[in-house]
């Protein structure tokens, strides 16, 4: 990999490896705790609790589209002045505000302290806090602590982390259990039960989902364990589950025909699957899968593409489109690039790719405007703006918040970007 | 430590923001981690703004800690100002960079930036939103305000304080309140903050009064220049008829003009559109306010001496306005409700029951839990209450929007009387919601009957034909016709509830 760190590389040099633009400036992500908007739904019985400021609480109701559930299964222990110059002990605060919490809702199972910047930059030790609050509420309630902050995590990063804290929950497989596969990241439910039944009827049925859907749902890991990563920017969990003596199938990830056929197939032959029960098991979706796309192809083809850093899900997604849409890409950033996950991506992108990792805001916004592309994939606080410069957009959260993923939805990804452009299409004022 | 599902106000430093958005020519340099952007978007989705908030975040990150977060502040700001080349710039920190105490205002004085540099500490710990742009203001207009007017005026120039970024209906009301000032021959000298320049600010000492159209942003600006430069300012926010009328009296002699011909004629439709028969029915209706303090008083005033209703809950979030709306509430025989826990106010309005529910965003989601109409008066709000269709709140078309605002969620007259006579047809049902709430979703089960309390000696039970006639009581003061004939039992020493219960107690309660 050809690397160039420098505050700013334009240059683009004809090296046989992709260029990596490596740049460090300010940020428009969102910080890890946004990642709860989407875990307090499919964890059904936990709760998060962000030990922040008035900020994150404010950053979680505008994020979150809001407002949509009055009473969501996320809250903020708001610290005000009076832990901070020590009139009240901020360890004693928050067993309060625990105490208060669950016994308001009872329903809970699971709780997860989320660590902030204030509540780093202060070093309340919510791991501590955890397991003294755990001793109180075992075994109604499990106590876990994880870092959700903006100083730590970008945006995924948070679900990274949050999956992370419950590995080391999980209990260990016996040494005489048969295989087992373990799909880690969160999927949409209908994503998990089609995957469900694709391995079912290529007879893996040892399959777990992490997070699944209740708390006290946890696989039992050990080295007959095989997992595979539905999302790329589980960097933490997949160390951790490394360390726990699993096996990391590395694969291309299931977005679109090409990388979900090659996710599979990664299970596939981990389990000695038969090339044939292979064929026969997918041949029908991902006919579905590449009809589906065909439809979106005209629009598509040729369209040039630009995309901000926002989720770590850029260079998957831009593989897909790249290959079975045909669109150009002028730049591909992501928040933190992986190497070693992202491999299998990296080599199907080819040499011809430019890459840029972290931020510089601004710097980039040049760099966009003067590539002139059709279409640029960034964040809410810049989409508006470059739509008033008469550049199509499509917001990158809802690559995060609408089921992407396996041969079913391959169509649907294909239409959240011709959608903008269709769009624009149609209006005549 | 506070538990918060959900918040009215912001950090101080979104208050800030709302400020620098709202002007040209400023820059804001936030010192403030990865992740604290998030704010850009309430501008650019929920306002639906076609430009970037004017501010630069360093977006520090816990690898910079170790290091040199002030160098990092100094790039920033010298950055920012290359590219944007601003006016003045504003420093300042949000909550984690507070803790850090590295001292943007200071860092930036020492980057000999050749533009005026005017840090704002807004402790993030103690203070909210509207504070901040309060604040904000106040440092601004210190900063640049310029010499006095030279004595040349006539006495009939004013400013607008207070419209900023965000705001509801800020940039409707200006217009409103412009033409309404230009029909009583008062220019405006200068709107702030609301598409000011620093240049303009300098200038707000020319003008002979101030309008503070929000007192939660203006109020302290006000106050600075009546101290500095003796300059007056109004006291009455023109929001519904009779404030509206009273505020043009109140410029009318501090510009000294003659308003006869304004207050004489009919400019809103809402007088008459009250007194009209049709609008009879909305004589009564019980109706709950909750917002910031300017639009929860002005509504307070509106719905019982311009509508009809019956005031039967007042509160508001903005506390350092809390003796404003406590004195208000008493007018009405009501204690006044502060308080930034949502989940408060959701008791209140379980407990009242009204009919109508005016508030922010918040209460529009409680109010649609329990199936009660509710129009939303005041930030925070969210994208569907910055209307494409011009809508202020203030003046005499505010008043016109207002009307049809408030009355539009109330069951129309007609269909309230046919839900009362005939409450067992078949397509009404007695949990039917009426069609206005439709849209609102699922039909609405009954309420359970009030739990007995451990004092009650006496247990009470429903006769059953008694059970039945409490059906056809339409169904959002069902729950409190089922109370009021409980207590009436029990403060009869009654154990069974018959029909002819049912009825003393209506008479008893009877309004």
């Amino acid at each position: 990999m050809n690397v160039q760190s420098s505050d700013r590389v334009l240059a683009h040099s004809p090296a046989p490896e992709p260029v990596v633009i490596r740049e460090r400036g300010q940020r428009e992500v969102f910080c890890g705790l946004t990642a709860i908007v989407w875990l307090h739904r499919r964890i059904q019985d936990a709760f998060f609790l962000i030990v922040g400021s008035r900020t994150c609480a404010h950053l979680m109701q505008s994020a979150a589209g809001v407002m949509i559930f009055a009473e969501p299964r996320f809250a903020t222990a708001i610290i005000d002045d009076r832990d901070l110059a020590g009139l009240a002990d901020a360890n004693e605060e928050l067993d309060r505000v625990v105490n208060r919490l669950l016994e308001r809702r009872p329903e809970i199972k699971m709780l997860f302290l989320v660590g902030s910047c204030p509540s780093e930059v202060i070093k309340l030790d919510l791991s501590k806090a955890a397991e003294r609050l755990s001793k109180q509420f075992t075994p109604d309630v499990r106590i876990l602590n994880y870092s959700g902050s903006g100083i730590e995590t970008t945006f995924t990063q948070g679900e990274d982390n949050c999956l992370a804290s419950l590995v080391p929950e999980c209990p260990v497989q016996s040494e005489t259990s048969p295989a087992s596969l373990l799909v880690v990241g969160t999927l949409a439910d209908v994503v998990e039960d089609q995957f469900r039944r694709l391995f079912a009827e290529m007879g893996i049925v040892e399959v777990a989902f992490l997070p699944a859907r209740t708390s006290g749902d946890l696989p039992a890991l050990g080295p007959n364990t095989h997992f595979l990563l539905a999302q790329p920017f589980l960097t933490e969990t997949a160390r951790l589950l490394k360390e726990r003596g699993c096996n990391h199938l590395s694969a291309p990830f299931p977005l679109g025909e090409e990388g979900t056929t090659a996710w599979l197939q990664a299970a596939a032959t981990a389990f000695e699957i038969s090339a044939e029960v292979f064929a026969q098991t997918t041949e029908m979706p991902r006919a579905r899968a590449r009809r589906a796309i065909a439809h979106y192809r005209d629009q598509l083809d040729g369209k040039r593409l630009f995309f901000f850093p926002d989720s770590q899900l850029e260079p998957p997604i831009a593989r897909f489109l790249a290959h079975e849409t045909g669109m150009k890409l002028l730049e591909v950033g992501t928040p933190y690039l992986n190497q070693q996950l992202l491999q299998p991506e990296l080599d199907l992108l080819g040499n011809d790719v430019i890459l840029s990792e972290g931020s510089d805001v601004e710097a980039q916004l040049d760099r966009c405007r003067q590539a002139e592309p059709d279409l640029v994939v960034c964040g809410l606080g810049l989409a508006n703006p470059l739509e008033a410069e008469g550049i199509a957009t499509k917001w990158s959260i809802e690559l995060v918040f609408t089921p992407i993923q396996g041969y079913e939805q391959a169509g649907d990804l294909a239409e959240l970007f011709a959608r903008p452009l269709t769009r624009r299409g149609k209006l005549k004022v | 430590m506070q538990l918060a599902m959900w918040t009215y106000e912001g950090p101080p430093h979104v208050g800030a923001m709302r400020i620098a958005t709202a002007m040209d020519g400023l820059h804001y340099v936030l010192h403030a981690p990865q992740g604290d952007t998030y704010a850009d978007l309430l501008f650019t989705m929920i306002e639906r703004q076609g430009k970037r908030p004017p501010v630069t975040y360093t977006t520090f990150q816990a690898r910079d800690l170790g290091s040199d977060t002030a160098h990092l502040f100094q790039k920033a700001a010298k950055d920012a100002y290359k590219r944007f080349k601003p006016q003045a710039v504003l420093v300042g920190a949000s909550c984690t960079a507070e803790l850090l105490q590295d001292d943007p205002g200071g860092l930036a004085a020492s980057s000999d930036l050749p533009v005026p540099v005017v840090p704002v500490e807004l402790p993030a710990y103690q203070k909210r939103e509207n504070w901040g742009a309060s604040e904000t203001l106040l440092k601004l207009a210190r900063t640049f305000a310029g010499p006095n007017s030279d004595g040349t005026s006539d006495g009939k120039s004013c400013n607008l304080l207070g419209p900023t970024a965000l705001g509801f209906r800020h940039r409707d009301d200006v217009v409103e309140l412009t033409n309404l000032l230009a029909a009583l021959d008062i220019e405006i000298n200068v709107t702030a903050p609301l598409n000011a320049t620093p240049a303009d600010l300098a200038r707000l000492p020319q003008a002979d009064f101030n309008v503070v159209m929000y007192p939660e942003v203006a109020s302290a600006t006000a106050q600075w220049m009546q101290r500095q430069f003796g300059m007056p300012f109004t006291t009455v926010v023109p929001i519904g008829v009779g404030a509206t009328r009273e505020f043009i009296g109140e410029v009318a002699r501090l510009a000294d003009v003659d308003a006869d011909h304004l207050l004489s004629s009919d400019l809103s439709q809402l007088p008459w559109y009250s007194r009209s028969v049709d609008s009879n029915y909305l004589t009564g209706k019980r109706v709950f306010v909750f917002a910031d303090a300017t639009h929860a008083i002005a509504a307070a005033r509106i719905c019982t001496e311009e509508l009809g209703f019956k005031l039967v809950g007042l509160g508001s979030y903005s506390r350092e306005f809390s003796r404003e709306v406590r004195e208000e509430a008493e007018r009405h025989g009501l204690e006044a409700l502060i308080t930034d826990d949502h989940m408060e106010v959701e008791e209140a309005i379980e407990a009242l029951r009204p009919e109508l529910v005016l508030g922010t965003q918040m209460e529009r989601h409680i109010a649609k839990r329990f199936g009660i109409g509710c129009a939303v008066i005041s930030s925070p709000v969210h994208v569907q209450d910055f209307p494409a269709r011009y809508s202020p709140q203030m003046g005499f078309e505010g008043a016109n929007v207002i009307f049809d605002t408030w009355v539009h969620p109330l069951t129309m007259g007609l269909e309230e009387h046919l839900l009362t006579m005939f409450r067992e047809d078949f397509e009404f049902g007695s949990d039917q919601v009426p069609s206005h709430l439709a849209s609102e979703g699922e039909t609405r089960g009954e309420e359970p009957p009030a739990s007995v309390s451990a004092n009650d000696v006496i247990a009470l039970s429903w006769q059953s034909d008694a059970e039945q006639e409490l059906k056809k009581v339409p169904f959002f003061v069902r729950g409190k016709a089922r109370r009021n004939t409980e207590k009436f039992a029990t403060e009869q020493g009654l154990s069974t509830i018959t029909l002819e219960t049912l009825y003393d107690a209506k008479a008893h309660f009877s309004r």
